[in-house]
Formats: C-alpha cells, structure tokens, sequence
C-alpha cells in the first residue's frame, strides 16, 4: 500500500507519538520515576516509522535498546510501553525487561535488545522459521553502524545469504557508536559497502524521509516475501540527543547537532504535507493527537499497580 | 530390547521426534552428509533433506542466534555444537538471550531449542577441546542441563528435551558415543529433573553423572569386594537437581562422595554438599567429600591427562579414606 498523503499524515502523527513518548519518558527520568538507562530514539522517528509501516502485523522485528520508535511503529500499545518503562504489572513485559527489552510476539515484536547486534541472528532465525514453514513472512532487524563491527552481525550476514533468508536488515546509520564517532572505529563505514561484500542487495537512503524509508521497505519486503532476499539498507540519520540520559555528548558540538535539527524528520514531514496541502491548522490537530495518545498511556501507565515481589519468580519456563 | 550405542540411541532420538513433529530442524557443522564427527545425525540428512538438517559455517553465534529466532517463531531447533568448548563462542546468545528472553519479555516469548554439545576429556584433545562446562550453564537462570551417561538416558532424555519447549543444555561426552546399552524401542521418554539410583548400596553414596558415572560404577565393584557397598546415583539432569533423591539416599548411608569431571571449583560437588548441610544437616555421620579435575587446563600427554581427571582408583581411594 502506497504511502497516499492520507497515509502520510498518519505517519506524521506515528512519528510525533513516539518522539512525545521520548520526551515523556525524559521528563519521567528526571524526576526518578524511571530505573536503569533509557536510550532515546529522537531524531530516528522516521526510520522507524517508514521501516515498520510497510510491514504486517505477522512480520518479524528485533530492534536494539534505541528501538522504542520501531516496537511502537510496529504496534506495541503506547500504554504497555509506558507501563514497561514505570515497571508496572501492566507494562509489556510485566515489568521484567523495561526500556531496553519491549517485546511483543502479537505484533511480531520479537524483542529489543541490550546486547549490541544481538538481536540480529534472531531475526534472520525468524526469517528462516518462516521458509520452512512454508510461509510468506518477512522478517527486520534494526541495528545501529555501532553494531557492524560484531561477530555476530558479520556471521549473520553471510548466513542470510547463504541461506537466502526473507531477512532486511535496517542499519541506522546516526554517526556515533555508543559516544564515539565511527568512522574513527569502522574500516568501512558506509556500511552497505560491507552488506554488498557479503552477496547483499544493498542500498543507502535518507532515513530522515519518512516517504524514502518507507517505499525501500516496502519494495524489498515485496520481493523478500516473493521468495527472494536478504536485502539491506543503511539509513542515514542522526541521534539528535545523546546516548543515553546523562551523555555529556563531548564528541560532537551544539553547532552540529543544531544544524542536524534543520534535517530532522518530523519536520520535513510537517513541511512535505504543507506541499501536498495540508494547513498549518491540520499539523496542529495531529500534534494534538499525538499529545492524547501520550497523556493517555502516562495516566494509564500512573494509574497500574506494580508488580508484586512474587511475580519476579514466574516467566521462566514455560 | 536393541543393544546400541549412546550414538545410535541420540539418533534415534532425533529421527524418532523428526518423524512426528515438523517444527524439529537440526544445525550445526558437518551434521548433514557427513553425520556430525560422533555419526549422531547419520543419514538424517538422506530421510529429512537438507532444509531440516542443515550445514552451518563456522559460526556458533549465528547458528545459535538462528536457533533462537526459529524456536522463538514456532519450530523446534536443535543445534549442535562440535565441541562444548566452542559453546564459549555462542555463549551471548546461550546466555544472555536464550535464557532469558521468555523472562524479559513477561513470558510472552518461548525458546524451545536444545543445544547439544559434547564435553569432556580422556582423549588427549587439549585444554580446548576436553573441558566440562555442566556447572557454568546451571549458574544461568533459564537454562535446563542434561547430562545422560548410558544409552537409553540419551534417547529418553533427548526426547524429553525436544518436547521441552524451554532452552535446554544437553551434554553428552565424547567417549560415551561408542558404549552400548539396551535401549527401549520407539516412542518412550525420562523425564527431566529425574535422578536414577544406578546401583544399590548401604554404606555410602556416591553422586555422579555422565561418563565418570561408569568410573563410579566400577569403583563400587572394587570397593563390594571390600565390603563396603556403595549407592550410585546418576543425576542424569543437572539443572534442575534432584535433591529428594540425594537425600533419600545418604539418609541410609550417612556419607556421600560428590564425583564429576569438571573442575571442584565453585563446581557442582560444592553446590550439592552445600545443599546437603542446608537441607539435611544432620544426616552425614561425616564430612562428604568431592572428587573432580585438579586444578589447571586439561593437558594432552595420556599421563598427565590422567592425573588430573579423576580416574576409578582415586574414587576407591576416596571412599576408603571415609572408613
């Protein structure tokens, strides 16, 4: 399905859902209520809106701990992940994985990741999974150009095209490897350089152009689907906060990521849909929307009782 | 009742379960036209084609991540690892996601995939290829440890892990594969969690499993002809322990002798006596013992080999030291 300019004003609300989510969540950290780390995912909306949006619901996803952008794109409810994040018994993981591990098989959400590349090999393992049992799923792997430099990313590479798995790999590529720049840490840090190297359809986008995201995706992901594949793309944005809470962001400067903000991707959208005719009235009532969708998960998410002490011993086996 | 070997009855397994469940798929190096360096996954290949038995690169994260994105999406693998060694290699994926992804994702998510490896030394393979990891792997919450020492445990045991639906770690050992045994024909499982008293005794127990179990077998007899008779008791599943029979059992004879391959240190013979005194304090008439791998890599020369993994005399002469 075409991303139709009806659609696209859908997108712009995803995406403005997720980066208020962010926001929510930082306002949440900083008055304590949030335990662990939180790696936010501003400035990357648009990959992973353009990335999930194509997909169906009964396609695969892994995504990494930067991933609350593409479980919410994928169909996480926002108030399950709110929920996760105050650890609460109604989070998605019930309070037992929190930022880093959102997890939901009814949309396909296969899970989050804190270990860098981890996630990978399990989505090229669902990719598989779907070959044998003679289905058409698709399987994504999200991932960073932090992750391109591990074993196992490099081993999964060549098992999928070994295998010729229904896998796409999405490398968001936002310049910084944890708090180092990578191309101080990278051989080749074009990294559809290496994905080509490997025996893969490769490609290198704007991953802040929701619309480019999104028609790459869906391209591939038709032709995965049709029996072909692995295919990778390597998304082009930019982090526009630091690694994680707390980052005192030493490795680039203000003037940077100031100039970064003139690319980010919600406002492109916005100004994409003022040319296909939007009115500045429409982008102020899907902020609105997208506000509603968040004040509504918080109160949900406020409102849930934790845990209780004996649920930390269930969930372990089946 | 068919005499076969630990190798044949692990086959048996797998084309038994194969047969009736198409969500079993099996990866890992060599297994397919070769059939895997012990021959556990001979002719699978030729019966279930290369889709279900499937060569892998050398590359045992992968392979094991693979494994976990299938099982997470409604098959069956089993994977095997050449060497128990090379699990430190996938040991993220071991570790960090196969045992607790059910966990972190509220229980949403299941693995049911059984890692095979075998372990062990005896067989001058070097400090890389010899070692026994059973104890690192029941420290992991979330992962189940298997460690048969006679045919007919493997195949009911391997049985019963396929049909687990939760990550197990199913240990075999490299000089178990040629023993023989009656093993029971067609559709029969153990279950997990299960100890079996191998052999009768009053006077002490002795706990031991997979191949230093026939040591322990053989040590009893050396030490009947003593008068002193000896319980055997294989564990069998080393994660989760059955204590009930451990306890059962020195409640009888009153002393215990904790015998593996692996190193003592921090080791599963520490865990069990451990859990002994808490458990049952006053049921040893005296302190229990432990016999495991001195301390220092496995080496290759026969006789140095043997001096530091315990062999049947030292399980006499342990015994006898508590008379």
């Amino acid at each position: 399905m075409p991303l139709t300019p009806e659609r696209l004003q859908d997108a712009y609300r995803q995406m403005l859902v997720i980066r208020k989510f962010e926001e929510a969540i930082r306002s949440l950290y900083q008055q304590g209520k949030i335990r662990g780390s939180f790696h936010p995912c501003v400035g990357q909306e648009a990959t992973a809106v353009g990335g999930c949006w194509p997909l169906r619901k009964d396609d695969y996803l892994t995504c990494t701990y930067r991933g609350h952008g593409q479980a919410i794109a994928k169909g996480l409810s926002v108030r399950a992940a709110m929920a996760e994040m105050l650890g609460k018994a109604t989070g998605c993981s019930k309070g037992k994985g929190g930022s880093m591990h959102f997890t939901d098989p009814s949309v396909g959400l296969l899970g989050a990741n804190a270990i860098v590349a981890g996630g990978v090999p399990h989505a090229a393992g669902a990719a598989l999974s779907s070959r044998l049992q003679k289905k058409d799923n698709v399987a994504i792997a999200y991932f960073g150009e932090g992750a391109v430099n591990q074993g196992v990313f490099l081993e999964s590479l060549n098992l999928a095209v070994v295998w010729k798995l229904p896998l796409i790999l999405v490398c968001e590529n936002n310049l910084y490897s944890e708090m180092s720049p990578s191309h101080e840490t990278t051989s080749v840090v074009e990294t559809y350089k290496r994905a080509e190297g490997f025996g893969f359809e490769a490609v290198q986008i704007d991953g802040n152009d929701v619309e480019v995201v999104y028609n790459t995706v869906e391209t591939v992901a038709g032709k995965a689907r049709a029996g072909g594949g692995p295919f990778y793309i390597e998304a082009m944005t930019y982090r526009l906060w630091g690694h994680m809470m707390g980052d005192p962001e030493i490795y680039r400067t203000k003037e940077e990521v100031a100039k970064a903000k003139e690319n980010e991707p919600i406002g492109r959208c916005g100004k994409r849909l003022i040319e296909l005719g939007c009115s500045d009235a429409d982008l102020t009532r899907l902020d609105a929307e997208a506000e509603a969708v968040i004040a509504d998960a918080l109160e949900f998410a406020e409102a849930s009782p934790a845990p209780l002490p004996a649920d930390a011993l269930t969930d372990v086996f089946i | 009742m068919p005499n076969i070997t630990y190798a044949q009855a692990l086959n048996e397994a797998l084309r038994e379960e194969m047969k009736v469940d198409p969500r079993i798929f099996l990866m890992g190096e060599d297994i397919g036209h070769h059939g895997g360096i012990f021959r556990v996954t001979k002719d699978l290949i030729n019966e279930f084609g290369a889709e279900r038995v499937r060569d892998t690169p050398i590359s045992e994260s992968s392979f094991v991540g693979l494994g976990i994105g299938a099982a997470m999406t409604g098959m069956r693998p089993v994977v095997e690892l050449l060497f128990m060694d090379f699990a430190l290699v996938a040991a993220d994926q071991i570790v960090n996601q196969a045992a607790k992804l059910r966990y972190m994702s509220g229980g949403t998510v299941s693995i049911p995939m059984v890692v095979r490896a075998q372990q062990g030394g005896g067989r001058g393979n070097g400090a890389q290829h010899s070692q026994s990891f059973e104890t690192w792997f029941a420290q992991v919450p979330g992962l189940i440890v298997i460690a048969p020492s006679t045919p007919a445990d493997a195949k009911g045991l391997l049985k019963s892990s396929m049909r687990a639906g939760n990550p197990v770690i199913f240990i075999e050992h490299k000089l178990l594969y040629n023993t023989k045994g009656d093993v029971p024909e067609g559709d029969y499982s153990i279950p997990i969690g299960k100890a079996e008293i191998k052999r009768d005794g009053r006077d002490i127990t002795i706990v031991s499993y997979s191949r230093i179990l026939l040591f322990a077998l053989e040590a009893a007899e050396t030490l009947a002809q003593k008068s002193i008779e000896a319980e055997v008791i294989d564990l069998r599943t080393i994660e989760p322990l059955d204590m009930p029979t451990i306890l059962e059992s020195i409640k009888g004879t009153g002393r215990l002798l904790v015998v593996h391959e692996a190193h003592n240190n921090c080791g599963l013979g520490a865990e069990i006596i451990a859990r002994v005194y808490e458990q049952a304090p006053d049921s040893l008439i005296m302190p229990p013992r432990r016999l495991g791998a001195k301390h220092v890599p496995i080496p290759v020369a026969e006789s140095l080999e043997d001096s530091v993994l315990p062999q049947t005399a030292d399980i006499v002469n342990a015994v006898e030291a508590m008379f």
